[in-house]
């Protein structure tokens, strides 16, 4: 096994040696170009946030509505109970699958369905069979619309994708306002212990794989709700 | 300003009337017009199919019939991005790049002169008609003409400029390509040509021959009326 | 010419025939442009986040070596078993033989070129492993026993029509016009196949070096169904993968989705950083990633050409190419269709056998302009045309240059010649578009354009002198 390591490296190191290769195409000019100048961060280039927390969450709100992300946000966790339970009622929900936190429990206190709890482990065709997810989650992220779960924060890997329904609940304090600030503070909060699962999740499932047609809720989660509650 | 002209091979046997607007235009603006006779062709043919010490040879000649110039000026982006992107890397490491560069820096495509180099828009050109006009791919990706050529039809009078959603799709031709892969120049061409037809208008305008050559080349299978000018004759129309 | 050449001027002749096919493909991308576009614009600067996102993956190639060992070090410390390929077969023997010892018996796949590449699905059918491939447009694809048509839309070749004919005979559905209950039939049958399945493969669409982690961006969900339920993941990726920072995934994600889909992000961009770690409740209990060179060294050793190994797979300079949106994907003959392909191919399978690829394009430069990375591939064909001239000339083609370069350097003999040219012009329409026609590629479909009566060197000298 080392043998191919060290024969790869050897052929990277033999091709890269005396051979500088041409730095990014200087000689192209696009019909588009503007001013091309370097050594920058991300940040200048991406699309803009705004500083304030408010703006922060109208711009999470309208890139939801673009993604068909259901957002709402709560003033109180009663507020929020009162969605779920119009949901559960509208699909009918026998069984809910969720992992604890002081928010999840919360949000499930008065609930009538059946409760999986993925804490400490399942079997999957019983995670298969529920109706929703309920995870909570490290970040949200206002310049895509972006929700950063992790194994630790959205109990494990499949919680968040496995049942067709996934509702995420978070607090305002979780706003941050891009994608690099996110990768910041996942770097922050977990050092050199990174869970083995963080993902992004930018809307319900979909493809566009049949004529280019979107559809949703293609293998993950049809609907995605996301429940934001003040601190 | 004295100013060299450089007619690329097929503009000098096929469209010498596009050259002779050339000079008009330039000449109406108070320049004096030369043409380095030693030129013939840029070498573009042998460049794109890979045959680069045969590319060189006729390059040679384009490199001296033009050594004494002062500027270049051509009516085909496809050639000028020949002698203005393409022959520094031709002649790179050979006892000739130095003059290379020299001759890149002083070619200019005919509407990026007009407008960027001279600062002229408005040539009190009359044009009565509805227009759509292609890009050149070399002119507009190699060289970055893309407004240069609106800005001076917007100035024609009685132009009507109407854009085709494929304006910036390649047209075909590729020089050897065009006769290499016929079938795919041609149906590239059908698409360009669909375009035109879509706009309603009853000039195709472009600032490359060698482009209009292959749109025309449909256009006449076709038995369309719809008719072909280069930019220079548009803008030499009174 | 190769038989690969031949190959293709058939197919490619096919295709533009087809011209509902053409049509079909135009359509199918029609929506794509406009999404991109608003996707772009977007961005505070487009092309400022090109030249950083080339900027990057240049220090990256540049480091190779040392990028690569951070990352491999990084994510064996956490349990993964990273595995170096130096070849296609080595890459194919070591997950046959994780599957062998590890007592697999189903395998369910995410999207991943880098498997086609290395023709993985039929290596492990022909080893008795069911394989079923869980993008939806793979999974159609993989039903037709037919390749991805196109590197990130595999199936957009299909009409709905002939994919629900397709379910109807291969999963006995019933006929449906309707794309959501097409994606429904696909949905419930790789449920199961999700939950039998004790082996997930798939691919990455990057790999950080700073944390040890490989990064997926897909839309359906299948990828991480695929890496969260079987008991073993195996990653496949090209050494090229790999970038120094996780923050420059905050560049490269939105970048992928807006090149390659039109979207601002994908739906789903999942890091994985190693199998189940101690105290997560599920995972995979093995994660085996292995590291493919098959002959990109060698493309990391021409340095002109060294960028395309900063590919990030997105297709956008399929979507915007001329040659691919009138022959389609399948005229090719290769893995990676489209302008990346006419570039790669010949360094990964023999310049002589598909030179072909880089003759056929009018360099227009859309391909170029298009690429989030700035890959000079245009400029790339234009090299692949002379490395292969260089190395092997075809000879009618070096006789008529050599004649071609003599004319034009003797002017006066190239002026006689042209006006030899106007004395038998006259016969030209005689033979027009006939095989007797010298100029036959042209006249068959284009009309060929009269010589004036005199060139303007003639007329030029006769008024000016
Ligand atoms: S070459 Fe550029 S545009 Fe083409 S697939 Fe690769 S990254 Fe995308």
């Amino acid at each position: 096994m080392s043998d191919g390591k060290t024969i790869i490296l050897n052929r990277i190191r033999e091709a890269l040696r005396e051979n500088p290769a041409p730095r990014p195409h200087a000689s192209h000019t696009s019909s588009d170009q503007e001013e091309t100048p370097r050594d920058h961060t991300p940040r200048e280039w991406l699309p803009k946030v705004g500083e304030r927390l408010d703006e922060q969450i109208d711009l999470f709100a309208r890139q939801s509505e673009g993604l068909k992300t259901e957002f709402h946000r709560c003033g109180t966790m009663e507020d929020a109970r009162a969605i779920l339970s119009v949901l559960v009622a509208e699909g009918a929900w026998k069984k809910i699958a969720t992992h604890t936190t002081p928010d999840t429990s919360a949000l499930l206190e008065k609930n009538r369905a059946e409760i999986l709890k993925t804490d400490t482990g399942y079997q999957i065709d019983d995670l298969e069979s529920c109706d929703a997810g309920i995870t909570g989650c490290e970040c949200l992220v206002a310049q895509t619309g972006a929700i950063l779960v992790s194994a630790p924060s959205a109990g494990g890997r499949a919680l968040s994708v496995l049942p067709p329904h996934h509702i995420i609940i978070a607090r305002t304090s979780q706003m941050v306002p891009d994608l690099t600030a996110a990768l910041e503070l996942a770097k922050e909060r977990y050092g050199n212990k990174f869970p083995s699962f963080l993902s992004f999740i930018t809307g319900p499932s979909r493809t566009g794989d049949i004529e280019r047609i979107l559809v949703l809720g293609a293998h993950g989660p049809k609907r995605l709700t996301v429940l934001l509650l003040e601190d | 300003m004295r100013i060299s002209l450089f007619v690329p091979c097929f503009v000098d046997q096929i469209y010498p009337q596009v050259a002779w607007s050339v000079v008009r235009v330039l000449e109406e603006l108070g320049h004096q017009v030369d043409f380095p006779e030693g030129q013939s062709c840029c070498g573009q043919p042998p460049f794109n199919t890979g045959y680069w010490d045969e590319a060189r040879t006729a390059a040679r000649v384009a490199l001296a019939a033009f050594r004494d110039s002062e500027v270049v000026v051509g009516p085909s982006g496809s050639c000028v991005a020949m002698m203005k992107v393409f022959y520094p890397q031709l002649f790179k490491g050979d006892s000739q790049e130095l003059e290379a560069r020299e001759l890149a820096a002083k070619t200019h495509e005919f509407s990026s002169f007009l407008v960027n180099t001279l600062g002229v828009t408005d040539l009190g050109a009359k044009f009565e008609g509805k227009v759509t006009f292609h890009d050149g791919c070399h002119g507009l990706r190699e060289l970055g003409v893309k407004k240069e050529p609106r800005a001076l039809l917007a100035n024609v009078r009685g132009l009507e400029l109407l854009e085709m959603a494929e304006a910036e799709s390649c047209c075909g031709f590729g020089g050897t390509f065009a006769v290499k892969f016929p079938t795919i120049s041609t149906a590239m061409d059908e698409v360009k040509c669909a375009s035109i037809l879509e706009t309603g208008a009853d000039v195709v305008v472009s600032n490359d021959s060698s482009c209009l050559m292959q749109i025309r080349g449909m256009l006449d299978k076709q038995k369309s009326t719809i008719r072909s000018l280069h930019l220079a004759e548009v803008l030499a129309s009174r | 010419m190769t038989t690969f050449a031949s190959e293709f001027k058939k197919m490619a002749g096919r295709y533009t025939a087809d011209l509902t096919h053409r049509a079909f493909i135009k359509k199918a991308l029609s929506g794509y442009y406009q999404k991109r576009d608003d996707s772009k614009a977007s961005f505070q600067s487009w092309q400022g986040a090109r030249d950083l996102a080339a900027e990057t993956k240049y220090e990256a190639v540049n480091h190779l070596d040392r990028y690569l060992v951070e990352f491999a070090e990084k994510i064996e410390a956490r349990g993964a078993k990273i595995f170096w390929a130096p070849s296609a077969r080595e890459a194919r023997d070591y997950i046959l033989g994780v599957a062998r010892e590890n007592g697999v018996r189903s395998i369910i796949k995410s999207k991943t070129m880098t498997s086609e590449e290395i023709h993985l699905n039929d290596a492990l059918e022909k080893e008795g492993y069911g394989v079923f491939e869980s993008d939806l447009g793979e999974y159609i694809v993989q039903l037709r026993k037919e390749p991805p048509y196109h590197l990130v839309f595999p199936a957009m070749h299909l009409t709905r029509g002939q994919i629900s004919d397709l379910f109807q005979k291969e999963l006995g559905s019933a006929p449906t016009d309707s794309p959501e209950e097409l994606t429904m039939i696909a949905r419930r049958v790789m449920r199961r196949k999700y939950c039998e399945a004790d082996m997930g493969i798939s691919g990455a669409n990057f790999a950080v070096a700073e944390t040890g982690m490989i990064s997926i961006t897909e839309n359906e969900g299948n990828a991480r169904l695929t890496t969260s339920l079987p008991r073993i993941h195996v990653a496949i990726l090209g050494i090229e993968k790999v970038l120094p920072r996780l923050e420059d995934l905050a560049l490269f994600l939105p970048m992928l989705a807006t090149a390659g889909a039109g979207q601002q992000m994908t739906c789903y961009n999942t890091m994985y950083g190693g199998p189940r770690q101690p105290g997560e409740i599920d995972g995979p209990e093995q994660m085996h990633v292995v590291l493919l060179d098959n002959r990109r060294t060698e493309l990391l050793a021409d340095a002109e050409q060294r960028d395309t190994l900063g590919c990030i797979r997105c297709g956008a300079c399929l979507n915007v190419c001329p040659i691919f949106k009138n022959v389609g994907g399948y005229s090719y003959g290769t893995t990676y269709q489209g302008p990346i392909g006419s570039v790669i191919t010949p360094h990964l399978r023999g310049l002589q056998d598909w030179k072909h690829l880089s003759a056929a394009s009018s360099l227009c430069g859309a391909c170029t302009e298009a690429c989030p990375v700035k890959i000079d591939l245009h400029h790339h064909l234009l090299q692949n045309r002379r490395n292969a001239a260089a190395a092997k000339p075809v000879m009618i083609e070096k006789i008529s240059f050599l004649g071609f370069a003599w004319l034009m350097s003797h002017p006066s003999i190239y002026h006689l010649a042209a006006k030899l040219g106007r004395v038998f012009q006259p016969l030209h329409p005689i033979v027009n578009g006939t095989f007797l026609d010298p100029l036959i590629a042209w006249t068959r479909s284009r009309a060929f354009p009269n010589l004036a009566p005199t060139s303007f060197h003639e007329q030029w000298k006769k008024s000016r002198k």
